[in-house]
């Protein structure tokens, strides 16, 4: 009957009360939220590459190496010469490889050499394969096809002339060789938004005219002739390789480390993904830190509301006490209060993630491509609830003493 | 003697001179007292004392026969649970609960008083009815009664479970005289039915008629207001 009173007292000063757990719900949403968003950037960074064995490149760091040829930040410091890819390519524990060349750039995207079996092998969040939205795969020697971000960035469609710049960030244009876009991908959330695919063939031919990172002066070879040309190309940047039977993966990567013709790198994508991981993952920790703060924060607004309460709930504890009610009452219902009130927030907070989640979560993975799993409440969200309701307790301890030396005092006539 | 004071004194903690002395002052079974005095003259410190809520300096306080000075806080307040009903002089009811939760508060920390109401549901509803509350009050929110059905429904929560002892702090000073008169009627009804004991203190001389017994502060108790 003493909580159902409490319980009571509380609808009676509901708005107060009510913008307390708002505060707190909100604070344990955004909490949670974060952890959600965190453990789901870690696991899309995780499926940025996926179904790929090894990455191949010239000898520099996995970390690098990965870099490069997957996120497409920071250039290779060499190249993997095509002999040396052929060598890989017939060797017997390779099911499949992908070559990348990467180095020309449209605007601030990079554009990357391949061949149509990278759509094929090419894989990303446990295994999606890449989706045209618009148009074909490339078919002639100068089709394009462009990620989602550069399609929307820059206006592109399909059908539209798309000049490749030597170099990154040049002034140099391979004017004379333009492209057409032939299909825009869906979007992933992997750096291959943010990139123009052309063939491998086209890296080369866009360079026939040139030497040395210089174009040669008054030579323009006609795009007819350059699509009847061999064009084979001299080295790839990196590539990308799948075995038949993944217990092969370690001789192949040993293998291919030492390769004694050239010095080369093949590394685990999951390992080097780690390994970056580890790295970026210090910015979540101060993310995290931040959301907890707010949940204090909120606490703390808690505890203020409790002690704003008791100057006006003076009368009420001295009817307690003329009752026979004994200080410690007092401070046990103050102490209950905050209890329903925190574990009130806290399970609306987590109601209110779920909410939201559903809300925005084909939202945020078209926008950011960050797939924000909705799964039963998790361990740690149960954690969560009871550290708030913990916390709540101890917060209100002070209010609650407050309450009692107030009700000492007091006895059963408010001095005023 | 259902309350007994022998030599009481009491002081303010922190005020020097600031003190309040009841040589005697003797309450029988069934006796009603009224103790007049003006404001300032000591009576609500007086009400704390017999309560229990501070203890005196000196002297003895019984109820009941049971000496309370010697007891722990903890038992005090169980003490005044069981042997007093307390009405104050407006403001008496928590304001969010029904008038039946009101009723019922007391029991809560009384385990005997309870012990004596048999069927709470029915003893709500037999003293409303005594106390001449409307039919079905019991679940109303006592927000929302007037003035004068607030302090009968005090009463009522003083009654229950019968307690030698009802304490009143100007429980009439809210009503008007027609009112009073009527509201006093009641109280006795009640109290005379169990020979409880009541002692109401007021500064309104008019209400002596009603009583058995009228106290002036002034002639029992000193009280030194001392240097401010």
């Amino acid at each position: 009957m003493i909580l159902r009173l409490a319980i009571a007292s509380l609808f009676a000063r509901a708005v107060t009360v009510g913008m307390t757990i708002l505060a707190i719900a909100l604070s344990v949403a955004l909490f949670l939220g974060v952890e959600k968003v965190r453990a789901g950037a870690k696991a899309s960074f995780a499926d940025t590459i996926s179904g790929t064995d090894l990455i191949v490149g010239a000898r520099s760091g996995s970390v690098q190496l990965l870099l490069y040829s997957v996120f497409r930040i920071g250039s290779a410091t060499n190249n993997v010469t095509w002999e040396s890819y052929q060598d890989i390519a017939n060797r017997p524990e390779v099911d499949w490889i992908v070559p990348i060349s990467l180095g020309d750039s449209h605007r601030q995207f990079r554009v990357m050499g391949t061949t149509t079996a990278f759509f094929d092998h090419y894989k990303y969040r446990q295994g999606r394969s890449l989706q045209i939205t618009d148009g074909a795969v490339i078919s002639d020697l100068f089709d394009a096809v462009i990620g989602a971000d550069v399609a929307k960035t820059l206006n592109y469609d399909v059908g539209d002339p798309i000049i490749v710049a030597h170099g990154i960030a040049s002034f140099t244009d391979h004017k004379d060789q333009p492209f057409r876009i032939s299909g825009v991908l869906d979007k992933t959330g992997t750096p291959v938004d943010r990139t123009i695919i052309v063939s491998l063939r086209a890296i080369e031919a866009i360079h026939v005219d040139w030497k040395g990172g210089g174009k040669k002066p008054g030579q323009s070879t006609p795009a007819e002739t350059l699509r009847v040309m061999p064009l084979d190309p001299q080295a790839v940047t990196a590539a990308l390789v799948g075995v038949k039977n993944p217990l092969q993966t370690f001789t192949l990567q040993r293998a291919i480390n030492e390769y004694p013709r050239e010095p080369l790198l093949a590394v685990l994508p999951g390992v080097a993904l780690q390994e970056l991981w580890s790295i970026v993952g210090l910015a979540e920790t101060a993310l995290l830190a931040v959301s907890v703060m707010v949940v204090v924060t909120a606490l703390i607004g808690m505890m203020a509301t409790l002690f704003a309460s008791l100057s006006e709930r003076r009368r009420e504890m001295a009817i307690f006490r003329a009752m026979g009610a004994r200080p410690t009452t007092i401070f046990g219902l103050l102490l209950i209060e905050a209890i329903v009130m925190a574990t009130l927030g806290a399970l609306i907070g987590v109601a209110l993630l779920y909410l939201i989640l559903m809300i925005a979560q084909p939202f945020v993975d078209a926008s950011f491509g960050l797939w924000l799993p909705i799964t039963a409440p998790s361990a740690q969200e149960v954690w969560v609830v009871l550290a708030v309701i913990i916390a709540s307790i101890i917060v209100s301890l002070i209010p609650a003493i407050r309450a009692y030396r107030i009700s000492v005092a007091d006895g059963m006539l408010v001095q005023t | 003697m259902t309350l007994s004071l022998r030599d009481v004194q009491y002081q303010w903690p922190g005020r020097s001179g600031f003190s309040l002395s009841v040589p005697e002052l003797d309450v029988a079974k069934g006796e009603t007292v009224l103790l007049l005095g003006e404001s300032g003259s000591g009576k609500s410190t007086l009400l704390s004392l017999i309560c229990g809520t501070i203890l005196p300096n000196h002297g003895t306080i019984s109820i009941d026969g049971i000496n309370i000075n010697r007891m722990s806080g903890g038992k005090r307040d169980q003490l005044r649970a069981e042997a007093i009903g307390v009405i104050f002089q407006q403001f008496n009811l928590l304001p969010f609960g029904t008038v039946r939760d009101n009723i019922l508060l007391p029991l809560h920390f009384a385990p005997k008083r309870r012990e004596r109401v048999r069927t709470l549901k029915a003893e709500v509803e037999k003293l409303c009815a005594a106390l001449d509350l409307p039919k079905g009050i019991e679940k109303t929110k006592a927000n929302t009664l007037s003035v004068g059905q607030q302090q009968r429904v005090a009463v009522a929560r003083a009654l229950i479970g019968h307690p030698p002892l009802v304490l009143a702090d100007e429980p009439t000073s809210a009503l008007d005289a027609a009112t009073q008169t009527s509201f006093l009627k009641l109280l006795f009804d009640q109290t005379a039915s169990h020979d409880t004991s009541v002692v109401m203190v007021s500064h309104d001389p008019r209400l002596g008629d009603h009583f058995d017994r009228v106290i002036q502060m002034k002639d029992i108790a000193s009280f030194e207001r001392g240097l401010i």
